[in-house]
């Protein structure tokens, strides 16, 4: 859904481009598909390395190990697991709100969503190539320490 | 042909592990198998408009256009742009960093730059809306306004922290890849 938004509107700006000056469009196609093979060499092994950990970290392995645990270690496990794990907020969402209703926590889930969302483990190696070692680490460190502060926050107020 | 190999080594070293998994684990294996395709089948239907977008982005909008709009001295307007940017956006993170490697490449602030990686992971609209419907309003307005709270104060951080070097360093490699 959101998808073909964004087609369709970067779509329409290619023809407006196109139809205002053919040589530069051209000029953005062959840079759009350059920037493309570049990523290449990282994304393949990426795609192959979320496949194989979400094989084992599959969604029924995520209820098992979150699903009655609750208190610190739950949420730390939570956050762990969001921080290796990869899969899309329209897999991640319902599985959350399903374990919500299997007796898991809110902090438990919030540090699951949270570091799924904004913390990867398996792209580090992608976001290195494209920001260095420090920014990389320390995006991560932050967005890591989000997740705990939304725990807390969401601890003390739900 | 040595030199393909050699960048695509991590590629080849993680398709020999799945060869492997699949034959010591089948089951595993098999569903493995299924995963990857459907992670290629995200990829692919994910990145060929963001792609484009980053084209016309380097056609389209001078240097110096990018610099007063999000540069060193953009101010407020240079988060907003940025806050948008992220928030309007399809698809997962990996997703992000050839575009913030464009914005670079443009010479945006590295803050900015940072806080448009932040917004994209936890406030995409739509992505919110799920959110709100899957675990309530109050959940989803603490989630979005501690994360980006955090993301700005650690992006800020981040650029303080960085050595004028570093700086050039991270604008020099991600020019060479945007």
């Amino acid at each position: 859904m959101t998808t073909s938004i964004f087609y369709i509107v970067v779509g329409i700006l290619t023809i407006i481009s196109f139809i205002k000056d053919k040589t530069k469009t051209k000029k953005a196609l062959k840079i759009g598909f350059n920037s493309f093979r570049k990523l290449l060499p990282s994304i393949i092994p990426m795609m192959i390395g979320i496949g194989l950990i979400l094989s084992i970290l599959s969604p029924n392995t995520v209820s098992q190990l979150l699903g009655e645990k609750s208190g610190i270690l739950g949420a730390i496990t939570a956050m762990v697991i969001g921080s290796i794990a990869f899969m899309p907020s329209f897999v991640a969402f319902p599985l959350g709100a399903n374990l919500l209703s299997h007796g898991a926590g809110f902090p438990q889930i919030a540090g699951f969503i949270s570091s799924l969302m904004a913390v990867g483990v398996v792209s580090l190696g992608l976001e290195i190539k494209y920001f260095g070692k420090m920014t990389a680490i320390l995006r991560n460190i932050t967005a890591l320490t989000a997740s705990i502060v939304f725990v807390l926050l969401v601890w003390r107020l739900m | 042909m040595k030199e393909k190999i050699v960048k695509y080594k991590w590629a080849l070293l993680m398709l020999l592990s799945l060869i492997l998994v699949n034959w010591a684990l089948p089951d595993i294996g098999k569903s493995a198998n299924s995963l990857t395709l459907s992670n290629f089948g995200t990829m692919l239907s994910v990145l060929p408009p963001i792609m484009l977008l980053i084209g016309l982005l380097d056609v389209w909008v001078p240097k110096e256009t990018m610099i007063r709009y999000m540069g060193e001295h953009s101010g407020p307007t240079g988060f907003l742009i940025a806050f948008f940017l992220g928030s309007f956006a399809a698809g997962p993170l990996y997703a992000a960093f050839p575009v913030a490697a464009i914005l670079l490449k443009k010479r945006a602030k590295i803050t900015n730059v940072l806080f448009f990686l932040g917004v994209w992971s936890t406030a995409k609209l739509p992505m919110v809306m799920f959110e709100y419907t899957s675990f309530g309003g109050k959940f989803t307005f603490i989630h979005i306004l501690s994360n980006l709270t955090v993301f700005l104060i650690g992006a800020i951080v981040l650029e303080k922290v960085l050595s004028k070097d570093e700086k050039e360093h991270i604008y020099q490699i991600a020019t060479e890849l945007a």
